[in-house]
């Protein structure tokens, strides 16, 4: 007991020690630094990019001032894994579905954790943002009479790919504008019945956009439709990246490679205006509105809170940045089918808001990456292992069992919803609130010191509970 | 002028009459209370004012415009604010916040301003932050403004309650029971604060209230109700002799003897 006591003490002193000061500039760089190099070195090794992916959690924890926890992220975000990823191109992958991931979640989590409406449909606008771009991008507008699965001469591209930047904005306006839509006969109901409602929704439009192709074939039903335009990227200006990236990366950089680094940018900046937009309303007196109905809507209503319009507000502001990351997975993509907008989308969606923390930005994030990366490369990499180890001739000794007799069915990958689930409710059981939980802002006008002496101090006990 | 007026005001539930053709007039800067036994339909026509509920008959007028039919959230802007029988605060916001909710009509802000932040936006905030602090002290909760409302004692919560209905900056205050639960230093504090809230701020107040000490205390007019109907009204004098409503808090036989 006092053992304990004692040793949870040295650690806590040391996080402190090792967590402010110069101490942390150095601990933060070093550890980027390693990060790094370790991806560099062997592109292909998942404890590395682990190690480089939580760097970012160590900047968000460490306490060192602000401009230098931008930099350093700025830095990871734009220089440092733009060069590992296109090593390695799997990782650009990854860090572009964790940036649009996290954008859809932090939409929804604006509807959800700040709004406390639970929308079990989120998924739907985004399906519209995609086949907004996927129709006017594409050949389709030409193919309205066409049977689906069939190239009738005279199909052509309606537009320049370069319309694409008009659209992600055109996106977002219909993405909001549906939001609207299904929001003012739906937000008069509560809690249960919102929810269902909401996925039926979700429903309805996967189901539509799977049956559309009669009478007038506007989505070319569930085989999709393919191709979608990309903006041109201009090639005086990828030569001059070249002249930089290539002795970077240690070869030539492909056509193919800048347009994943074009939409890894594309979706960062989603992200980064999503973030800004979602701070900014929380800190309004809209946000304190949505926060107030979450609590309790008659208390809310008394108070002089429009239900019905600041329910819209949030409905549309999340719907809309699901309407403008539609259109640019379509355009990514080059390929949209209904598919991609299951109920399940919607699941994995609102359980990265849930892990990550309801109503916490950069816990809604870390909640985005977790599941991400569990998805993409953890629960992979176990199966790439394990078939390996299927193929040798190892046996586990005590037990005498030879790899190669384990089943196909006990592919991890196969498994990904159970773990989830299980995930979630362990999370549930000792971290209810999620990774990050969302803390309410200092408000108190005077001793401005002493709040932020406060808030360290909520980091510190944050850092070591 | 009447600041406000009810009219045969009837709000059923089914088969049930909950409030039966009531009249009911307030004149402005009074401080008015309405008793009556528990289900005598007082918090039902409180609900009717404010909008929770639309009465099947009758007229409301608040500052000689019609009520009935408007939104909680339009009749608060017009200037009617009230706190609630079981404490409604909003629990995971901090004591300013709930605060800076009962602003809510009174901020200029919208989206447009809220994401581009400008001059005004900055200026607003911080006055609106300000004011809640002066709310704050007015109400005796000063230095707690940081913590989450839920974590409050129930004494000081009650508090937070009058101090985000007056951030409304409302002419007329409903308070539901506001000294229910409280202890009797707590509720001479309470009564107190009442007092000041006419008398500094000159907001009309009407009380829901069962301890007697406190309508006796505080109150200039009484309104008693009994099965959704008002059975008497008068000064606190004239009410404690009415037979009518000893014999409805306390039964017949009891103000029988009273009269004999």
């Amino acid at each position: 007991m006092m053992i304990q006591t004692r040793l949870q003490r040295t650690t806590r002193a040391l996080i402190q020690r090792l967590s402010q000061g110069r101490v942390a500039y150095i601990l933060a760089i070093a550890y980027i630094a390693l990060g790094t190099l370790l991806v560099y070195l062997s592109p292909r090794s998942l404890i590395a990019f682990l190690i480089f992916v939580s760097s970012a959690l160590l900047i968000y924890y460490v306490r060192i001032g602000k401009v230098a926890k931008l930099s350093l992220a700025i830095l990871m975000a734009v220089v440092l894994l733009p060069i590992v990823g296109v090593r390695n191109i799997f990782y650009l992958e990854v860090a572009f579905q964790i940036s649009v991931f996290a954008a859809l979640a932090l939409g929804l989590n604006i509807v959800v954790g700040f709004a406390g409406l639970l929308d079990l449909g989120y998924v739907a606008f985004y399906a519209v943002g995609a086949y907004l771009w996927a129709f006017f991008g594409s050949q389709q507008p030409t193919l309205l009479h066409a049977i689906p699965g069939t190239a009738p001469p005279g199909a052509h591209f309606v537009m320049s790919g370069n319309m694409f930047y008009l659209f992600v904005i055109l996106g977002l306006a219909v993405g909001a504008l549906t939001g609207i839509v299904l929001g003012l006969p739906v937000l008069r109901l509560r809690g249960d019945y919102l929810a269902i409602v909401t996925l039926g929704f979700g429903e309805v439009i996967r189901v539509l956009a799977n049956n559309l192709d009669k009478p007038l074939n506007l989505t070319n039903g569930p085989q999709g439709i393919t191709p979608i335009q990309r903006p041109t990227l201009p090639a005086p200006l990828l030569d001059a990246i070249r002249v930089v990236l290539d002795p970077l990366v240690g070869r030539r950089v492909t056509d193919a490679q800048f347009y994943n680094l074009f939409f890894y940018f594309a979706a960062l900046v989603v992200v980064v205006i999503v973030i800004t937009v979602a701070r900014r309303l929380d800190d309004s007196k809209i946000g304190r509105a949505w926060t107030a109905i979450r609590e309790d809507e008659v208390a809310a209503i008394a108070m002089g809170v429009p239900l019905v319009r600041m329910k819209l507000y949030a409905f549309a502001a999340g719907a809309s940045f699901a309407g403008a990351m539609g259109v640019l997975f379509a355009a990514s993509r080059t390929f949209v089918s209904p598919e991609s907008f299951s109920f399940m989308q919607s699941i994995g969606v609102l359980s990265m808001v849930i892990l990550g923390g309801i109503g916490s930005i950069p816990g809604v994030i870390v909640g985005a990456a977790v599941v991400i990366i569990l998805n993409l490369q953890v629960l992979q990499g176990l199966s790439l292992f394990l078939s390996e180890l299927r193929q040798s001739d190892a046996v586990i000794p005590i037990i005498n069992f030879a790899w190669k007799d384990l089943s196909n069915q006990l592919d991890p990958a196969k498994y990904q919803r159970m773990l989830f689930g299980i995930i979630l409710i362990v999370m549930m059981i000792y971290r209810p609130a999620g990774l990050i939980p969302a803390a309410r802002r200092k408000n108190e006008l005077m001793k401005e010191d002493a709040a932020e002496a406060l808030d360290e101090n909520g980091q510190v006990n944050d850092g070591t509970a | 002028m009447a600041l406000l007026e009810a009219q045969h005001v009837t709000k059923r539930f089914g088969g049930l009459t909950a409030v039966s053709r009531m009249d009911f007039v307030l004149d402005e800067g009074r401080i008015v209370s309405i008793i009556g036994p528990n289900g005598a339909g007082k918090t039902t026509f409180f609900n009717s004012l404010t909008g929770i509920y639309r009465p099947e008959e009758g007229d409301i007028h608040f500052d000689g415009k019609p009520l009935i039919g408007l939104r909680s959230d339009q009749i608060a802007a017009r200037g009617i604010s009230r706190t609630f029988q079981n404490i409604r605060l909003f629990g995971n916001m901090t004591v300013i916040e709930n605060i800076l909710v009962g602003m809510h009509t009174r901020l200029r802000q919208g989206m447009v301003q809220a994401l581009s932040r400008g001059r005004a936006f900055h200026e607003e905030e911080a006055q609106a932050k300000v004011q809640a602090r002066t709310f704050m002290d007015f109400v005796g909760l000063s230095g707690v403004g940081d913590e989450l409302a839920r974590n409050l004692p129930y004494g000081l919560q009650r508090r937070v309650e009058v101090a985000r209905a007056l951030a409304a900056q409302p002419r007329l205050l409903l308070l539901d029971e506001p000294t229910a639960g409280m202890n009797p230093n707590e509720t001479d504090e309470a009564v107190s604060l009442f007092r000041r809230v006419r008398d500094e701020l000159g907001v009309t107040l009407l009380l829901i209230e069962h301890d007697m000490r406190v309508v006796m205390g505080i109150s200039e007019r009484i309104t008693v109700m009994d099965y959704g109907e008002v059975i008497a009204e008068g000064l606190p004098a004239e009410i404690r002799k009415n037979p009518r409503v000893v014999e409805a808090y306390l039964g017949r036989g009891i103000s029988e003897q009273a009269a004999a």
